[in-house]
């Protein structure tokens, strides 16, 4: 295994493009700082002996829950909207999508 | 007689039942009590104090026609504010829901509710839950309200410095790493993080859904035991609820613990926990040895990497469960919108969210991306399977583990803020009951340099009613949960 790499303030700035997450020049580099330190030790989990060990992605062993499909009451009218910070008539205002 | 907002839930309820004292008339000693204290504490974020009057009158009128009253008649609940209260903002402590009022109550509400209590209000936090102090929240810190200068722990901090202050009978908190017992212990309350499972989830503001439960912060070890009567229980709308029968878990405040086996892991007694902590917590275990249980050292081999597993496992969900916020149909959205929607959703979370959950939503990005994968999220899941079975091993021969809550005492509001890892690093002993689902209770158990102490019981899933009893019967024998801060 390797140790941990260290992350350059490119590779910050990529993986915040993809989590959508604007950041400044100044952020850039005190989290890639960061970033180094927090994954330096997080790579100290390299030396566990996971081998044949197999990964619990949740505690409780529940396999495709049900219920019936019936029809709840919904949120009615304009509630929808309220939350809504941009807003047109009964529709939600999107910024450009292209 | 003590001041009427000094009553636990269990007097409360009793006394507006028969009518001895009006929901409103204790109502208004809390709400009196806030506007005393709460400058100091800031405990609160929003205070609902016209649904909480009309609550206590239509709860008094109840009483007056006769009408039998619900298990938490009058008593006045303190809500964190990442559990949807329908037409109470719920903020998340965070600007990117500065303004959302949720069109609906979380089902822990919906049984508050229906059990006759009143919602005063809700709770600061660290920001998404994301933080061991409050002091990430956006509308500023809470200060431990034994020492002002310090923290109250989190990340409910609101809700723990609430109850302890008597700004409300008891209160809810989650806990996804810790956020229960960590500020319980700091503020000298109980708290409760249940089994994974046990309550729903259906309305809680998702940080790492695998991870978290709502639970009780309470005085009184029977407040607690009262509360999460009320609250558990399955939910057909949250999948991951169990279908177990509903328990009445005040049947299991018997003040006995003989035979009790108490398995206490070195681990937790080891390297980076203060003395300050160890000592009193080691008294403690010394009292429930006098009242008839019997302990033996264990060990959590696993515990090496457990702060690692959980914060990779927790980042890695949070930036799946963070990824809705858009600001399109609710939560911050910038005046600017110039650019494509990429750019203006960037902007809307950089702007909407604060410091430490953008760091966690990109480090979870990049642990779950292509090429690291394996390295951080699946072996981390991986460890989170030898912590399970090193836990299963030891409650082969324990009824309940034993350690402290947290490693140090409650310190200094903005000492470790500006270091996320040294932050990170208080967690240690609360996330192991999270990464395997099994409940663990924080109950007060002495003071050092005049700051709480925590003694925290792990248990077996679904053994809720033991970690009462023992907790109990602590309580009972010692009394430290009847100290009050100096406000």
């Amino acid at each position: 295994m390797s140790g941990s790499h260290r992350i350059p303030v490119e590779e910050v700035r990529h993986i915040a493009e993809l989590a959508h997450i604007e950041l400044t020049k100044e952020e850039e580099i005190v989290f890639a700082e960061q970033f180094n330190r927090i994954l330096e030790y997080f790579s100290m989990i390299d030396e566990a002996d996971t081998e044949d060990v197999p990964p619990t992605f949740h505690v409780l062993d529940l396999v495709n829950v049900y219920r019936e499909d019936e029809v709840y009451e919904s949120v009615k009218g304009n509630e929808p909207l309220r939350n809504a910070p941009k807003k047109e008539g009964r529709f939600f205002k999107s910024p450009r999508i292209v | 007689m003590s001041r009427i907002y000094e009553m636990t839930a269990a007097e409360i309820r009793d006394k507006v039942r028969s009518q001895e004292i009006s929901a409103q008339e204790y109502l208004h000693s809390i709400l009196e009590r806030i506007g005393y204290v709460d400058e100091k504490v800031h405990a609160y974020v929003t205070i609902a104090r016209e649904e909480a009057v009309a609550g206590a009158r239509e709860i008094d009128e109840k009483a007056r026609r006769g009408e039998k009253l619900g298990p938490l008649a009058g008593v006045v609940v303190a809500v964190k504010d990442n559990i949807c209260t329908k037409g109470i903002r719920t903020t998340c402590s965070s600007r990117m829901l500065e303004n959302f009022v949720p069109p609906y109550d979380a089902t822990v509400i919906e049984r508050l509710k229906a059990s006759d209590a009143i919602i005063i209000g809700k709770t600061n936090m660290d920001e998404f839950a994301m933080g061991s102090t409050t002091e990430t929240s956006y509308f500023g810190a809470t200060r431990n309200p034994w020492n002002l200068d310090k923290v109250p722990g989190g990340s409910s901090g609101g809700s723990a410095a609430a109850v302890i202050a008597e700004e409300a009978t008891v209160a809810l908190g989650s806990d996804t790493g810790g956020s229960i017992r960590c500020p319980a212990s700091y503020c000298s309350d109980v708290g409760l993080k249940p089994t994974y499972g046990l309550v729903s989830r259906y309305g809680l503001i998702s940080y790492a859904n695998s991870l978290e439960q709502i639970g009780p912060i309470t005085r009184t070890v029977r407040d607690c035991a009262l509360l999460l009567s009320v609250i558990s229980g399955h939910d057909s709308r949250d999948s991951t609820s169990l279908r177990i029968p509903r328990k009445n878990y005040l049947k299991y405040l018997i003040g006995d613990i003989k035979g009790l086996r108490i398995g206490l892991p070195k681990e937790f007694f080891g390297e980076g926990v203060e003395e300050d902590v160890k000592e009193p917590v080691l008294e403690a275990v010394g009292k429930l040895e006098e009242l008839g249980a019997s302990c033996y050292e264990a060990s959590i081999p696993a515990m090496r990497y457990v702060l690692p597993a959980y914060y990779i496992i927790a980042m890695s969900e949070a930036s799946s469960n963070l990824a809705r916020y858009d600001g399109l149909r609710y939560g911050y959205r910038d005046e600017n919108d110039e650019g494509n929607f990429d750019e203006v959703f960037s902007r809307n979370r950089r702007i909407g969210f604060g410091a430490e959950v953008r760091r966690r939503i990109i480090l979870g990005t990049y642990a779950l991306s292509a090429g690291y994968f394996e390295q951080y999220y699946l072996k981390a899941l991986k460890i989170r399977t030898l912590i399970r079975r090193d836990f299963e091993r030891v409650f082969k021969d324990a009824d309940v583990v034993i350690g402290p809550t947290m490693p140090l005492l409650p310190f200094n509001i903005g000492e470790r803020i500006d270091d996320p890892l040294k932050l990170y690093m208080c967690d240690i002993l609360t996330v192991p009951a999270n990464l395997t689902g099994y409940p663990a209770l924080s109950v007060p158990s002495g003071f050092r340099r005049g700051l709480p102490v925590g003694m925290q019981i792990i248990g077996k899933p679904f053994d809720e009613g033991t970690l009462l009893r023992v907790a109990y019967t602590f309580e009972q024998n010692t009394r430290y949960n009847e100290f009050r801060p100096p406000l």
